[in-house]
C-alpha cells in the first residue's frame, strides 16, 4: 500500500489497548450459568477489531492469534460450544497474552510467541473437539505460516470470490486490483457464472468472482494485506507462480478448484453460502505448496526499531470539547465587541468597557476551569484493573476476596491519575496477601469466609483521598516492631507510639512476610509506594486496627498544573504560597515572640507555640525588613507541623499555572515550582513542607518547642 | 555480478562521504569568554537573547543565576564564565544568553549560559577536532569535546551537559551571586 501506515500504529494500540479492556470486564463479568448474548458479543467485536487492525497494519503474530480466539468466540456466540469456567480464565490469558505482543510491538521489538503459541495449541485443541473443520484449517494456516520463509516466487495466481454484500460494506474490488497492478503486473479475468438473469440482479451485489494473475516480486503479505478486511466474508487463494513446471501444476490446480468452486457456487443457494465459504479455502489452502503459506514473522514493519517519542494522548467527552467551543464563541463575541468599542472610543463609553473587560475576565477564567477540566479523569481509569488483579490473585491464593468500588467517578488529574496507579497496584496486593486471612482462619475467627476489600475515593478540600480498607487480620505490631528491631531501623530502647510503628512499615529494607511469594514481600515495596506519592506531593498514612483490618489513606493534590496562591515579596523578591497552606496572617508584638533554646523563635498565638522561619534567612536574599516586629508573620500548615513565615509584605491573591522546575533544572529544596507572573517574570512557589525541613524546625523540635514552652507556663 | 555489486558500494560510500563533509552538525557556534573563544554544536542552540532580569534559585550553586522565562518555560540561567573560572566577570551590552538544548539521559533539558559576546559560526569536520590532553585533569575538562582549528586560530569545543547545574565546586559566597543576579 502507497500510504505509510505506521503513523496509525499509535491509534492501533490504543485501540487495542481499549478493545482488551472491554474484554476483560466483560469476561470477568460473565455468569457462567446464564451467558449474556450482548457479552460475548461486546467480547467478539473487541477481538474482531484488533485482529482486522493488526492484519491491517501488518502484525500477523497478533492477527493470527487473535483469530483463534475469535473462531472459539464465534462458536460460543452461535451456542456451538459451551463456556466453562476454565474458558474464561482461558481468554484472559489471551487477553493478557495480546497485550504483551502489542506491548511489545509498541516498544519496537519482536513478539515473544512463547506463550501465544501454547495457549494457540489448547484453543485448536477445543475447536478439534468441536469437530469444526473449516475452521481448524484455517487456524492451521495462520499457525503455518508464521515461522515459513518465502521462496522464489515471480508472482501469485489469486483466485478471489467476495461475498455479494462486498459493495455494500464500502470494500470495493477494483480498489484492490488497483492496488495489486501496484505490486506488479496484473491481469485478471472475471468469472461471470454465478451473474443471474437480468430481472434477478441486485444492483448492489457482487455476483462475480475473478482469477488474478499478478506477476512482480511482491511478497505474499503485500498480496494479504491488499484482502485484508474482505479475507473473513471471501473465498481467496493465493498461490505462488513458479517458473517452470511446478508453477505451471499450481497454477492449474487453483484453476481447476475455482472452477469447482465455482460451480459448486452456482449451484448453491445464498443460505449456503456461509459454509462454503469456510470450507473452500482450506481446500484450496491445502492445494497451496506449504512453502507458500507463509507470512514470515521477521518481515513485519513492527521490527522498524525507531527512537520512539512517548506521545501521551488523551480521550476526551465531546461534551467538554463542546463546552470549551461554546465558551471560544463567547470569547470571541467578546473581543469583537471590545474591538468595536475600540475603534472610536469616547469617555461615555467608559462603563461599556469595563463591563466588557468583566465579561472577558470571566471567560478567560471558565475557559481556564474547562481547559483543566480536560485533564481530569474519573479514577475509575485507575480503578479499573483491580476487579481482574483481585480475581487472579485470590485464586492464586487461595482466598475469597469481594472487592467493593466506592466514589469511581471522582475526577483526577491525568498525570497523577497515571503515577498513582503502580502504588495502588501495590497497595491492593499487599492487603491482599499480608491483610487478608485464608477461608479457614476466617471462618475461625468468626468473621466472613470471603475477605473484603474496598477502594473508596473522595474529595476532600483541595485534596483527592484514595483508601484501600481491607478487613483482615490488621498490622502485627509486635512482629512489626521485632522485624525493625531485627533489621536495624530501630534500637528497640525509644518508646514508640503505636502510630509510629505502623509508620515503620514505609522505611526501605521492611517486610514481615514470612514466605516470598510473587506478589508479595521482597522488602521492596512500601518505601517505594510511600516516595512515589511524596514525589505527587502527597501523603500515605496507615491505620490499624489488629484482628480488624487496615486502612491506608492516601492523599494527593487534585491536579498538578493549577494552584490558587498568596503572593508574597521578600526584597525584590516575589513568591507564592500555596492559598491552601495559609492558616492566617498577623502583624506581631513583642510580647508574642519568646526566644526558646535552641535558638528558635517561637510565636505564642492563642496558647500555640508556633516556630518562627525567616524567609531571607533561609533563602539568603535581602529583605526589606529584617525583624520579625516590622515585617508580617504568614501562618502555614504543612506535614501537621505550623510555622509562621516572615515576609516583607503580602501582594495579590491570584490563580498561577504551575511550571516544573524539575523539566530544565532539578528539585529545589522549599520550592515546588515556579509560575510566570503577569510581568512576564518567573516566581517561585514555595513549599511549606520542604521550607520546615530546610529551616530545620521538624516535628521534634516543634514538638519539644510546644513541651518545653507547656512547662515554662506552668 | 560480484564486481558490479563491489562498484556500486564504492560509488554509495563516496555519497556517503561527501554528504558528510557539509553535515550541519559539523558546525559550531563560537562565542568569547574571558577572550578565549569556544564553541558548541550548533544543533543545540535554539537561540541567542540579550541579558534579562532572572529569578535567583534559593540556596543554587553560585554558577546558576536564576531562572528566566522562554515564552513560557521555565529555564536555568547559568553563568558559564563561572563554571570556567572566568574572572573579571561584567554584565553589559554584549553579554548574551545563549540558550541551548542538553541532551540528559531521560530528554532534553532548555537552559541559558550567560558568555561575554557571540563570534561566528564554524565549520570543523570531526577530522579537524583534536583532543586536548592539556586540559585533562582540570574540572572543565569533562565539558570539553576537543580543540577545533581552523587557518588562523584554534577553538575549544565543548560539550555541555547537565553537570553544569550540579557543579558544586564553585559555590562561592551566595550574597555576591544573589546580588548579580537581581
Amino acid at each position: 500500500m502507497s500510504v505509510d501506515l505506521s503513523q496509525f500504529h499509535q491509534v492501533f494500540f490504543e485501540e487495542s489497548y481499549e478493545g482488551l479492556d472491554v474484554m476483560e470486564s466483560a469476561l470477568l463479568n460473565i455468569d457462567l450459568s446464564n451467558i449474556d448474548e450482548e457479552t460475548i458479543n461486546e467480547i467478539f467485536r473487541a477481538a474482531h477489531s484488533i485482529k482486522g487492525g493488526s492484519g491491517t497494519f501488518g502484525f500477523m503474530e497478533i492477527a493470527g492469534f487473535t483469530h483463534v480466539v475469535e473462531t472459539l468466540l464465534d462458536l460460543i456466540r452461535s451456542d456451538q460450544f459451551v463456556m466453562e469456567p476454565d474458558h474464561v480464565d482461558l481468554f484472559l490469558r489471551s487477553v493478557d497474552c495480546i497485550r504483551t505482543m502489542i506491548n511489545q510491538l509498541e516498544s519496537g521489538e519482536t513478539c515473544d510467541m512463547e506463550l501465544a503459541d501454547e495457549l494457540k495449541v489448547v484453543f485448536e485443541l477445543l475447536l478439534d473437539g468441536e469437530k469444526v473443520s473449516g475452521v481448524s484449517s484455517k487456524t492451521d494456516v495462520s499457525s503455518d505460516g508464521v515461522h515459513e520463509e518465502n521462496t522464489g516466487a515471480q508472482g501469485w495466481q489469486i483466485y478471489f470470490k467476495p461475498e455479494l454484500d462486498i459493495l455494500r460494506t464500502g470494500n470495493d474490488p477494483v480498489r484492490m486490483f488497483r492496488e495489486l497492478s501496484e505490486l506488479g503486473e496484473l491481469s485478471a479475468s472475471a468469472i461471470t457464472n454465478d451473474i443471474p438473469a437480468i430481472s434477478g440482479i441486485d444492483p448492489e451485489a457482487c455476483y462475480m468472482a475473478w482469477n488474478l494473475t499478478l506477476w512482480g516480486d511482491a511478497t505474499e503479505e503485500q498480496v494479504n494485506e491488499v484482502f485484508e478486511w474482505v479475507v473473513d466474508d471471501s473465498e481467496l487463494s493465493i498461490t505462488p507462480l513458479l517458473l517452470g513446471e511446478e508453477s505451471v501444476e499450481a497454477q492449474s490446480e487453483v484453476e481447476k478448484l475455482a472452477e469447482r468452486a465455482a460451480t459448486e457456487e452456482s449451484k448453491s443457494a445464498p443460505e449456503l453460502v456461509k459454509e462454503t465459504v469456510s470450507q473452500e479455502p482450506s481446500e484450496l489452502q491445502k492445494a497451496t505448496p506449504p512453502a507458500a503459506a507463509k507470512k514470515s514473522a521477521s518481515n513485519t514493519p513492527a521490527l522498524k526499531k525507531e527512537a520512539k517519542t512517548e506521545s501521551a494522548s488523551i480521550r476526551v467527552g465531546t461534551d467538554k470539547i463542546d463546552d470549551l467551543i461554546n465558551m471560544v464563541g463567547e470569547l470571541v463575541i467578546t473581543q469583537s465587541m471590545l474591538s468595536e468599542l475600540g475603534k472610536d472610543f469616547s469617555i461615555e463609553n467608559m462603563p461599556k468597557l469595563m463591563e466588557g473587560l468583566e465579561q472577558l475576565g470571566m471567560h478567560t477564567r471558565e475557559l481556564q476551569e474547562n481547559v483543566m477540566r480536560i485533564r481530569m479523569l474519573p479514577i475509575s481509569f485507575a480503578f479499573s484493573r483491580f476487579p481482574r488483579l483481585v480475581h487472579d490473585m485470590s485464586k492464586n491464593l487461595n482466598k475469597k476476596v469481594e472487592l467493593v468500588l466506592l466514589g469511581e467517578t471522582t475526577e483526577l488529574d491525568k498525570t497523577v491519575m497515571e503515577r498513582i496507579g503502580d502504588p495502588l497496584v501495590h497497595l491492593v496486593r499487599n492487603s491482599l496477601d499480608h491483610g487478608l486471612e485464608l477461608p479457614e482462619k476466617r471462618l475461625e475467627l468468626g468473621k466472613d469466609e470471603t475477605g473484603k476489600i474496598t477502594l473508596n475515593a473522595f474529595h476532600q478540600g483541595g485534596n483527592i483521598i484514595i483508601q484501600i480498607i481491607d478487613d483482615g487480620a490488621g498490622l502485627n505490631k509486635e512482629r512489626i516492631l521485632s522485624k525493625a528491631i531485627e533489621n536495624g531501623l530501630v534500637t528497640g530502647n525509644e518508646h514508640l507510639t503505636d502510630e509510629q510503628i505502623n509508620d515503620l512499615i514505609f522505611l526501605p529494607g521492611f517486610s514481615t512476610a514470612e514466605s516470598v511469594t510473587d506478589i508479595s514481600g521482597r522488602g521492596v515495596g512500601m518505601d517505594v509506594v510511600r516516595r512515589n506519592i511524596q514525589e505527587l506531593n502527597g501523603s500515605v498514612e496507615v491505620e490499624s486496627t489488629e484482628g480488624e483490618g487496615s486502612i491506608f489513606t492516601i492523599r494527593l493534590p487534585l491536579t498538578l498544573a493549577i494552584l490558587d496562591g498568596q503572593l508574597i515579596n521578600v526584597g525584590e523578591q516575589v513568591y507564592i504560597f500555596p492559598l491552601v497552606s495559609i492558616v492566617e496572617s498577623i502583624q506581631s508584638h513583642d510580647q508574642m515572640i519568646h526566644r526558646v533554646s535552641g535558638g528558635c523563635d517561637v510565636l505564642r498565638l492563642r496558647n500555640e507555640y508556633i516556630p518562627i522561619i525567616r524567609l531571607w534567612e533561609v533563602f539568603n536574599v535581602k529583605p526589606e525588613y529584617e525583624t520579625v516586629e516590622d515585617g508580617l508573620l504568614v501562618i502555614v500548615e504543612g506535614d501537621n507541623i505550623k510555622v509562621a513565615v516572615l515576609v516583607d509584605d503580602l501582594l495579590a491573591q491570584q490563580q498561577v499555572v504551575i511550571k516544573s522546575i524539575r523539566e530544565n533544572y532539578r528539585t529545589v529544596n522549599g520550592v515546588s515550582g515556579a509560575t510566570i507572573l503577569g510581568d512576564g517574570t518567573v516566581s517561585l512557589i514555595l513549599d511549606i513542607s520542604g521550607l520546615i525541613k530546610l529551616a530545620g524546625v521538624g516535628r521534634d523540635s516543634y514538638k519539644k518547642i510546644n513541651d518545653s514552652n507547656d512547662n515554662e507556663a506552668a | 555480478m560480484n564486481n558490479e555489486t563491489d562498484s556500486k558500494l564504492e560509488e554509495i560510500n563516496n555519497e556517503l562521504s561527501e554528504v558528510k563533509a557539509d553535515e550541519p552538525s559539523d558546525q559550531y557556534l563560537t562565542f568569547f569568554m574571558g577572550g578565549e573563544e569556544f564553541g558548541v554544536d550548533i544543533l543545540a542552540v535554539q537561540e541567542i537573547r540579550g541579558w534579562e532580569p532572572i529569578t535567583p534559585i534559593p540556596n543554587a550553586p553560585r554558577q546558576v543565576l536564576g531562572f528566566t522565562n522562554l515564552r513560557g518555560t521555565v529555564a536555568p540561567i547559568i553563568d558559564l564564565r563561572l563554571s570556567f573560572g572566568v574572572k573579571d566577570i561584567s554584565y553589559e551590552g554584549s553579554t548574551v544568553v545563549i540558550i541551548l538544548s542538553i541532551q540528559t539521559e531521560r530528554e532534553a533539558k532548555i537552559m541559558g549560559i550567560v558568555v561575554d559576546a557571540v563570534s561566528d559560526v564554524y565549520n570543523f569536520a570531526q577530522s579537524h577536532i583534536q583532543p586536548s590532553p592539556e586540559l585533562a585533569q582540570t574540572k572543565q575538562a569533562q565539558y570539553v569535546k576537543g580543540l577545533g582549528s581552523t587557518d588562523e586560530k584554534m577553538v575549544i569545543l565543548l560539550e555541555l551537559t547537565e553537570q553544569l547545574i550540579a557543579d558544586s565546586e564553585v559555590v562561592a559566597d551566595r550574597q555576591v551571586a544573589g546580588s548579580n543576579a537581581s
